[in-house]
């Protein structure tokens, strides 16, 4: 009898669920999975090294393109780290806004992610669905900071300005006439604050929508049921953090258990799963941006109440306003030293960890007194679940492979770093 | 037979009948594809329109040159054939999968006289026909040599097939209770004085819903798309064709769908019968019918996540098979009684 060899496929690169530049070496025992084999590095850009070379404001944007469907959460990692590092007090008002665009950021995040794992498993309008949302959602960072995905808006000491009264409004061209640039416009009339308000009002009927299509879809149930299944123990022996461990039936989430930010002073749940299998983490993430929903109306109404400082008066870290600084020698200073060199840190190390969409985002910093870190160390939520997919793909079949890789949300430019 | 034509018949001789039977095709295979043309613009149109886009909307009118653009892209497309490849199966295969596809028309009737060939085996030339269509994606995935089309076309085989066979079960009650093979026949069983009460789907209903979903899988069309399986086996057995190769796929695809929606119409809702008894029978019912049915394409696609693969095999051989055997035995009971009324 000749002997039956396992078939090995190279699951992309070029594949369109590889989400990035993920290669898969898969071996197959006809569609079964016998072993599942991620290879790194194709999007490998040397962040941690660059920081090295880079002052602390210069490294800020990379940030941004480390997980770049979360941008915000990255960089909240980042200045947090640099915070407890230089001891900088953070004003409140900063404080608050940091956390709502933490939480926008993680809408967007859960959004991408609701939409590109539909589209794996065949459910292609649920992706569109989704963008609809995340449009606003990006409109609101394009206000605040003029870019539409990368930020680089948190500053060491804050961010970097306040909310701003009036939101950028759409023109009539030759696609959208007079009218519908009207109804376009209709909810950008206020500040800020106020499209955000509308938003928070008009988006758990969208989540409904969502659900609608697939919570209680029998293919959708009969496709992510089952797969990929994390016991609470392997769950946390494996490194797993965020929704991930959650879906497992683990509360483990940094906001609650220790709080950064003014996430104390906020109300939200934790929504955990049973099973630990796709399905929960399903739910778990859908929760999740129910509950997100809910911090961002809380942060609209706090902001709205309490106006003040959004960056830090210590001008070692911040710059100075532009009106001191022609008329005060001691801020010049601050701010020819600032925008000359950078700041300088203290000697000494610190990790800041935060609850990013997809996990525990940590930042290791260590110090030794120059206006550049000595060494930067990320650590990146995705690449402790991808290095998992072997064990949880085993078994499964090419369909459960794809399905798997959503489920754990992966994104290349975090893994990769 | 129309009158003014009988000069030219005896003109001719015996070469009209050829002849007359190759105008036949022509009147009928053009406006197909141009039916299939449009039916990829309706998709992207209908689907658009679901997902809160627009759809295509620059080459012409709303869009409607579109499938000529795309049509005249791929006829100027390089055919590339993978080293590798058998090069001969590889330029086969996606004629082997046209072919049927535009042969199983001769049968279709389309009202009480338009009709290629009034053969009174339709059904079985019918359920012959759209089963070869499984060979040329089987040699397909095996002549390009790829590992994705291998895949894909290993998935469809066992997937038609299978089907197949629910299929097969849901027209035997069909032939039952119209006691005829010819598809005309079967129309006019389903006529009467209560319109659409007559039609096959009251009391053939589960049956008419095995067929439908059976021929949505016979089509490889979402949700039971794995042989193409985009987000998983990248396009499946069609992976390696480009140009005109790929688009005699495609072209058999959206030819199959209309197929199914005109088989459905002409077996379960009465074909070219009036619903409501005091308006006219005619063409155009058959016309509605068959676009509604394509419309639950469309809609199916833009509304369900994609069967696994051992999945669909199960639903296939564990709930549709039973199904349809079952109903055989009580059609078959049921006829003998004094309550069957059609």
């Amino acid at each position: 009898m000749p002997e039956i060899k396992n078939y090995t496929m190279n699951f992309g690169p070029q594949h369109p669920a590889a989400h990035g530049v993920l290669r898969l070496v898969l071996e197959l025992d006809g569609e079964v999975v016998m072993r599942a084999d991620p290879h790194i590095g194709l999007l490998h850009r040397a962040t941690e090294k660059l920081a090295e070379h880079k002052t602390y404001l210069q490294s800020l944007p990379y940030m941004d393109r480390l997980d770049y469907v979360s941008m915000l959460s990255n960089e909240h990692a980042y200045v947090q780290a640099i915070e407890k590092l230089a001891g900088i007090d953070v004003p409140i008002r900063a404080q608050y806004i940091r956390v709502m665009f933490d939480e926008i950021t993680r809408l967007l995040n859960h959004l991408m992610w609701l939409g590109a794992h539909g589209l794996d498993i065949g459910a292609m309008t649920v992706f569109l669905y989704c963008f609809r949302e995340r449009e606003d959602l990006m409109d609101a960072y394009e206000a605040v900071s003029g870019a539409r995905m990368h930020a680089a808006y948190y500053r060491p000491g804050g961010v970097y300005r306040d909310l701003p009264d009036t939101m950028p409004q759409y023109q009539a061209s030759k696609v959208h006439n007079e009218a519908a640039i009207k109804r376009m416009n209709a909810n950008r009339q206020g500040s800020l604050l106020d499209f955000l308000e509308d938003f928070t009002r008009r988006f758990p009927k969208h989540v409904d929508e969502y659900e609608t299509l697939l919570t209680d879809n029998r293919i959708w149930k009969q496709r992510t049921v089952g797969i990929g299944v994390l016991s609470p123990e392997r769950a946390v022996a494996l490194g797993i953090t965020g929704p991930m461990l959650r879906g497992s039936g683990v509360e483990w989430d940094l906001r609650k258990k220790q709080p950064y930010a003014v996430y104390d002073k906020l109300d939200f749940d934790i929504p955990v799963g049973v099973n630990g299998d796709t399905y929960d983490r399903y739910l778990v993430r859908v929760e999740e941006m129910r509950q997100s929903n809910r911090i961002i109306k809380q942060c609209i109404d706090w902001l709205r109440a309490n106006p003040g400082p959004v960056i830090t008066a210590n001008h070692k870290y911040a710059p100075p306003s532009r009106e001191s600084m022609k008329q005060n020698m001691e801020e010049l200073i601050h701010h020819f030293k600032l925008f000359t060199e950078g700041m300088h840190i203290a000697e000494g190390e610190a990790y800041a960890a935060v609850e990013h969409p997809k996990g525990e985002f940590g930042i290791y910093m260590i110090s030794d007194g120059a206006n550049k870190p000595y060494r930067l160390k990320i650590r990146a939520p995705g690449f402790v679940h991808l290095s998992t997919l072997d064990e949880m793909a085993r078994g499964h079949m090419i369909a459960d492979v794809v399905t798997i890789i959503g489920t754990q949300d992966i994104v290349f430019g975090e893994i990769d770093r | 037979m129309m009158e003014w034509l009988e000069p030219i018949q005896k003109m001719l001789g015996p070469a009209w009948l050829p002849i007359w039977t190759l105008l036949k095709i022509v009147v009928i295979v053009l406006p197909l594809m141009g039916a299939v043309a449009y039916l990829t613009l309706a998709e992207r149109k209908v689907i658009g329109w679901m997902q809160i886009r627009i759809g295509p909307n620059r080459v012409g009118y709303f869009g409607l040159l579109q499938p000529l653009a795309d049509g005249l892209k791929l006829l100027m497309k390089e055919i590339i054939v993978p080293s590798g490849a058998n090069k001969f199966l590889f330029i086969i295969a996606p004629i082997l999968t046209l072919m049927p596809a535009l042969a199983v028309w001769a049968v279709v009737p389309f009202n009480a006289e338009l009709v290629v060939a009034n053969v009174n085996a339709g059904l079985l030339y019918v359920l012959a026909m759209a089963s070869l269509g499984v060979y040329g994606v089987i040699i397909a995935g095996w002549a390009s040599n790829s590992k994705y089309a291998f895949l894909g076309s290993l998935r469809s085989a066992a997937q038609i097939v299978s089907y197949e066979i629910a299929m097969g079960f849901a027209l035997v009650t069909v032939l039952m209770a119209a006691q005829s093979l010819n598809l005309g026949d079967i129309v006019r069983g389903q006529q009467g004085t209560h319109g659409l009460l007559n039609w096959y789907f009251i009391p053939l209903f589960p049956m008419f819903v095995v067929y439908f979903i059976s021929g949505v899988a016979e089509t490889n069309r979402a949700p039971f798309d794995v042989a193409e399986g985009e987000s998983e086996i990248v396009a499946g057995f069609h992976v390696e064709y480009s140009g005109m190769a790929f688009a005699l796929f495609f072209l058999g695809e959206y030819a199959n769908m209309i197929l199914v929606s005109f088989l459905t119409s002409i077996m379960f809702l009465g074909g070219w019968l009036s619903p409501l008894p005091f308006l006219p029978d005619g063409i155009l019912w058959m016309f509605i019918k068959v676009a509604f049915v394509l419309f639950l394409f469309l809609w199916f696609r833009a509304t369900f996540p994609r069967y696994r693969y051992d999945q669909l095999m199960r639903l296939g051989w564990k709930v549709f098979i039973p199904v349809s055997l079952i109903w055989v035995v009580v059609v078959g009971v049921w006829m003998q009684t004094s309550y069957w009324l059609w």
